[in-house]
């Protein structure tokens, strides 16, 4: 496979970044990085992997389901994370969820038939005290309303 | 970036940086006592650093209180075996949102622990385990790590003190579990979030199976301030048997949510009253937690007189945690919470063991079930059976942290269990839909 050369340089930094004997530590966040940049785990990309940290697929994969934020599946360009954990909960975040949903027409981890959005309920993303909040791909909103949920939401349905 | 208005109660020591014009810079930290406390551990031997670190009262902020100064003297340092220093970034616990804002407003504070720590057990390498929702941080840790390197403060020979010392940041992928220590190892080595069995402990062997020395954030970000002002000076700031300040992130019903560095042994009334602005919409406290969500849950009666410290909190049967406090008020639906925070449990359990993996997965069923008013009497008790039965019986603590609230819950509030029966609606539901944020 090939990747952009920022994230190439990534992925030779992190392979330096471990002791002699033990680069299969860099597999996860390889795994992430490159996630972001072509969009979820291919099977080429678990192959890809494995080769460069010097495991079997098998183990590529074995590890891989562990991990929440790795995707086997495709999300939508816009990966939607609504928080419902209990300091949310206590500001309404459920609600936020199920607007989502209603607005969307989809549900949790699934993409518009575009797949501009995907939606995902998530556990605590750190943003307890500035409840409820959300995380698009990797962008926090703070004190998110409803408003602001619909105006983010039809925002992100025209961006580029 | 400050994401609330600071408090004038607060006691700056970690955050005095916040809000300076690029207090993320090493010009703005060198500028303001930046590195003074690696350099004077520099000159010191390592039984002094870790002394210095003992007579401080340091206590671990990312959950268990463990002593710093003690876990840095369990690594044997004559061991021929490379040592490690590991940065607990994994950030999960629900309530918790602190060490963010500490790597976010002043990373090289966080770089400066570290040296401190390498020093102290003759590390040459450290990792900076963040949560891989936290990418932004990784950018700001990595820019600073950048800066530190290019400026003599990482690498070979730091600014001539003929100490070398190596740092990385490592992305995790989502998974609260990783936040237990020994799985953040597992992890860390490029494996499932496992936990490993105890002893031996990670002092001893840890990362790639060496000596390591793994604390929270918010730990090694008070060893500058300690080395720099004595360790005397920072246990003052707090109560006899716990030292210094506490990073609280105050949420739920408060008029002012935020982070705010408060002195240890802060007393909670004036915490919620004066730091939070009092209940929202002048309503009353109905439960309390201390210290993120597996800690056990105090009624308003339970928080008269407590203060924010180790010993007062255990002295009530419950934790200061992480010091992600969560505040509910009167219209709060304990079903709901108890609920929802099992609902997080049963998700993160990382079913190594039966204990966790069967009983987190059954209560959440039974309390959701019993949420939406299909529960049964013999349900509460139930409830209460089960979680006891994890109590001490999993393979590492989130069975317990699972447990503790939900005892605390059905234990204080069965009242409100017994409402939920008989095929009535959640009580709480239509007051909760009136409130506005
Ligand atoms: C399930 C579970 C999750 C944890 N999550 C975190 C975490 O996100 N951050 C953290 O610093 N400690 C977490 N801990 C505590 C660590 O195991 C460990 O005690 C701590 O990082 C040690 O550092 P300290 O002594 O400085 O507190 C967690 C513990 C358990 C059982
Ligand atoms: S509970 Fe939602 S961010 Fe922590």
């Amino acid at each position: 496979m090939t990747f952009s050369p920022q994230l190439e340089a990534r992925f030779a930094k992190l392979l330096k970044s471990y002791p002699e004997g033990r680069q299969r530590a860099a597999m996860v966040p390889m795994l992430l990085y490159a996630q972001d940049e072509v969009g979820h785990i291919s099977e080429e990309l678990i192959e890809e992997v494995a080769e460069r940290v010097g495991v079997t697929a098998l183990q590529v994969n074995e590890v891989l389901s562990y991990y929440s934020m790795l995707h086997r599946k495709p999300l939508g360009k816009y990966h939607v994370q609504i928080c419902t954990n209990i300091s949310c909960l206590l500001h309404d975040g459920d609600k936020l969820w199920e607007h989502a949903c209603k607005k969307l027409g989809v549900g949790h981890k699934e993409a518009t038939g575009d797949g501009q959005i995907s939606i995902e309920e998530v556990e605590c993303i750190g943003a307890c005290s500035w409840a409820p909040a959300i995380q698009v791909n990797y962008d926090f909103h703070h004190f998110v309303t409803p408003e602001k949920l619909d105006q983010l939401l039809d925002s992100l349905r025209k961006k580029p | 970036m400050l994401y609330n208005e600071p408090s004038p109660l607060e006691t700056r020591v970690l955050t005095r940086r916040f809000g300076l014009p690029n207090s993320a810079s090493l010009d703005t930290y060198l500028a303001t006592e930046g590195y003074q406390g690696f350099l004077k551990a520099a000159g010191m031997k390592p039984e002094e650093i870790i002394e210095e670190v003992k007579i401080s009262n340091l206590r671990g902020r990312g959950g268990a209180g463990f002593p710093a100064g003690m876990k840095w003297s369990f690594v044997p340092r004559t061991s021929p075996k490379p040592k490690y220093i590991v940065v607990n970034a994994d950030e999960s616990e629900p309530g918790t949102c602190k060490d963010r804002v500490l790597i976010e407003n002043d990373p090289h504070q966080l770089i400066e622990g570290v040296l401190i720590a390498g020093l102290a057990v003759g590390a040459h390498a450290g990792y900076i385990y963040v949560r891989g929702e936290y990418r932004y941080l990784i950018e700001i840790m990595d820019q600073a790590i950048a800066e530190a390197y290019a400026n003599g403060w990482l690498g070979k020979n730091i600014r001539g003190t003929g100490f070398d010392f190596d740092l990385y940041t490592h992305t995790g992928a989502g998974a609260y579990e990783c936040g237990e220590e020994s799985a953040l190892l597992e992890s860390l080595e490029g494996k499932r979030g496992i936990p490993r069995i105890r002893p031996p402990f990670p002092a001893v062997v840890g990362a790639f199976q060496c000596p390591t020395v793994l604390n929270n954030v918010e730990t090694f970000c008070a060893a500058p301030a300690i080395l720099r002002d004595g360790g005397a000076a920072f246990a003052a700031l707090g109560v006899p048997r716990a030292g210094g300040t506490k990073m609280i992130c105050l949420t739920g019903h408060v008029n002012k949510p935020g982070v705010y560095e408060l002195r240890m042994g802060f007393p909670v009334k004036q915490m919620i009253e004066e730091v939070g602005g009092g209940i929202r919409n002048g309503r009353k406290l109905k439960a309390f937690i201390p210290g993120g969500s597996s800690c056990p849950v105090l009624t308003a009666e339970e928080c008269e007189g407590l203060t924010m410290d180790y010993d007062a909190m255990a002295a009530r049967k419950t934790m200061l945690g992480s010091g992600g406090v969560i505040v509910m008020d009167e219209d709060t639906c304990m079903v709901k919470a108890a609920m929802r925070i099992m609902r997080f449990y049963a998700h993160e359990s990382c079913g190594w063991c039966i204990p966790c993996r069967e009983g987190t997965t059954w209560l959440r069923k039974i309390l959701v079930r019993f949420h939406e008013s299909g529960g049964t009497r013999g349900d509460i008790d139930l409830v209460g059976d089960i979680a006891r039965n994890m109590l001490g019986r999993t393979f590492c603590p989130l069975g317990d942290a699972a447990a503790m609230p939900t005892i605390s819950i059905v234990e204080k509030f069965r009242s409100e269990f017994e409402e939920h029966l008989s095929g009535r609606p959640c009580p709480y539901e239509s007051a909760s839909h009136m409130v506005t944020v």
